[in-house]
């Protein structure tokens, strides 16, 4: 607080971004103007070369090897690996043969476990953090409750999970067989087609504390006038949530929810960690897919080319969902 | 203590419609969220034929062996110490460079600004899968180079992590500093601060709160990464998220040792979460959110 009474000392300095100091009598040395202007530039360098490195330039030899004959026996010298062309890209989506029809379930189950996921983390995350706005007893405890599976290291969390899914000594079957007696012979759940339902389970018991945190922290930026204004007008608590909170929320809505997909799209820990390198059919998601494609076949060519029509697809969902749903904020704004 | 949005809503009581779905969604919400975690905790307190056999809600007896024989089976110490160095260092290094960058992108007008905001966000949205082979050659060249050894060792593996929180470390700073009031900058300049000066000592203390949630998503970022581990690391530096699937490689799984090494290597992060959880949500509601 100190601090800030001290601002209000100099009235009306200009901003200091472009050349304060210029204005403030004669031109500056040339080092000190080349200094300011280099700046921002230097003080972005270290996360530039950084992205750069890890991100920018592998995502440019991931799409330049799509275009090549990478198999084992390139590998060693990936550079001199013959060009193949569009070669991988027709093997990938050929639905006439094997490896494009996998990739192409593989797609719609990951596209049906995302829409899942994704609708399931908001709505739960969205209901928990509209009901704890208000104080009440036990809610800094329950706060911490909600999100000790986000705290939680992706890999203690889902190794819990299948131990909780195993056949013949987990809980899941224990409850629903032993102690309800809904199924007749015990089910599988990290094999054959219930194996969908759990990776889903297990993804949205993880990702939803995420929502949770992220609205949570959008309401406390509601003005409250707005909440006492509505109380004075007779609006009840229920009105108040559908006309007051739920559109205020709607800007944030638009990026979490585009993070939530695009985190669950991509997801490989979940799949990969609950049912190790092979996948089951119904809950093999597409990143572990790839994965399977290039390190369990060693052919990474076909890998990088299905990693780069995943990578289109998404730019093209994104920027159809950012353009889709600014429009639409702005209609109704009017 | 008391939190901000302490009584927000309308002073009336709500009516016990509200109340009522209040408690049901709440306590089954909270039963779900507890339910692998009590799993945990209780099979680690178990002996081996409680967790091998039928599923047992409470233990026929309670044991704490399981503690101890996970440090025998898997060299667990050794893969949590590199643990502990990889997600430290990539935190700390994570946090600064962040730093510096949402300084720049909040108090300078520049050529490339908005490229560089779009771009590193963008990054977020690549398949992790696209990039880890390409990287994993690069780190090799790179080693053949120059002698760097980054392909299974731990400097590789901070340096990929530290990049992988960058992007929302940046984002989420940028929105805090941008909540800081420019008059104290300029005031420091006036006590002849130069922009430097002013990043630690004006902008960076009023941020404290943005930038201990920026550290504890680093940390957790690092700690949880399981993909490039599996790759880049050997049996020197593999770390905790590779290690701990060592224990389902006997023929026979012991779970009750690897829910107890699960707790053992999710107490830190979630201590420290829960500690600091307050700090995230000032500093999401402050920065990012907005």
């Amino acid at each position: 607080m100190t601090i800030a009474t001290e601002g209000h000392a100099p009235p009306a300095r200009p901003a200091r971004p472009g050349g304060a100091g210029g204005r403030r009598g004669g031109a500056p040395r040339l080092p000190a103007r080349l200094r300011r202007l280099g700046l921002p530039y230097l003080l972005l360098l270290p996360a530039v070369l950084l992205e750069l490195l890890v991100h920018l330039v592998p995502m440019l030899i991931g799409i330049m090897m799509s275009f090549k004959e990478l198999t084992q026996f390139y590998i060693r010298d990936w550079g001199s690996a013959p060009w193949r062309g569009l070669e991988n890209y027709r093997v990938s989506i050929d639905l006439n043969a094997p490896v494009g029809q996998d990739l192409l379930n593989s797609f719609l189950v990951t596209c049906a476990f995302s829409l899942l996921a994704v609708g399931l983390c908001w709505l739960l995350g969205t209901t928990a953090a509209i009901f704890m706005q208000e104080d009440f007893r036990g809610r800094g405890l329950l706060r911490a409750v909600f999100l000790t599976p986000y705290a939680l290291p992706v890999y203690a969390a889902v190794i819990t999970w299948a131990f909780m899914f195993q056949r013949d000594n987990g809980m899941v079957n224990h409850v629903l067989h032993d102690q309800l007696g809904l199924t007749g012979e015990r089910p599988f759940w990290l094999l054959g087609g219930n194996s969908f339902a759990a990776l889903a389970v297990v993804a949205v018991w993880k990702t939803w504390p995420f929502a949770f945190l992220i609205v949570m922290a959008a309401l406390q930026n509601i003005p409250r006038e707005l909440y006492e204004a509505a109380s004075i007008d007779g609006a009840g608590i229920w009105q108040q949530i559908r006309k007051i909170t739920l559109p205020s929320l709607r800007p944030i809505n638009q990026v979490l929810v585009l993070v939530l997909f695009l985190w669950t799209f991509n997801d490989f820990n979940t799949p990969y960690l609950l049912f190790g390198e092979a996948a089951p059919a119904s809950a093999n998601l597409i990143s572990v897919h790839i994965y399977q494609s290039s390190f369990v076949t060693w052919n990474f060519g076909t890998g990088s080319a299905m990693s780069v029509l995943l990578l289109l697809f998404l730019l093209v969902v994104t920027a159809a969902y950012l353009l889709a749903t600014s429009r639409g904020r702005k209609t109704a704004d009017v | 203590m008391s939190s901000p949005a302490s009584a927000r809503r309308s002073p009336s009581a709500p009516p016990r419609s509200f109340l009522w779905a209040r408690r049901v969604f709440l306590t089954l919400l909270a039963g779900f969220v507890l339910l692998p975690v009590y799993v945990m905790v209780s099979s680690s307190l178990k002996p081996l034929q409680d967790v091998s056999g039928r599923f047992r809600w409470l233990p026929s007896g309670l044991t704490i062996r399981p503690y101890f024989d996970i440090w025998q089976t898997v060299p667990l110490a050794r893969y949590f110490a590199n643990s502990l160095i990889v997600a430290g260092a990539a935190t700390v290094c994570s946090v600064a460079i962040a730093v510096f960058a949402a300084y720049a992108v909040s108090r300078y007008r520049f050529p490339g600004k908005r490229i560089f905001t779009v771009t590193v966000l963008s990054t977020q949205m690549f398949p992790g899968i696209l990039f880890l082979l390409p990287l994993f050659l690069i780190y090799v060249n790179i080693g053949n180079a120059t002698g760097i050894a980054l392909y299974g060792s731990r400097g590789g593996l901070i340096l990929t992590y530290l990049t992988f929180s960058l992007p929302f470390s940046i984002w989420m700073l940028i929105g805090y500093f941008e909540s800081i009031p420019r008059a104290l900058d300029e005031a420091a300049a006036v006590d002849g601060s130069g922009p430097v000066g002013t990043l630690f000592r004006i902008v960076i203390p009023a941020a404290i709160p943005g930038i201990v949630a920026v550290a504890v998503y680093a940390f957790m970022t690092a700690w949880g990464e399981v993909l490039f581990a599996s790759i880049m690391t050997n049996d020197t530096t593999r770390t905790l998220s590779v290690g701990l699937q060592g224990y389902a490689t006997q023929n026979d799984v012991y779970w009750n040792q690897v829910m107890a090494a699960s707790l053992v290597v999710s107490v830190p992060v979630v201590a420290g979460f829960l500690l600091l959880q307050r700090y995230l949500v000032t500093g999401l509601t402050a920065g990012a959110v907005k």
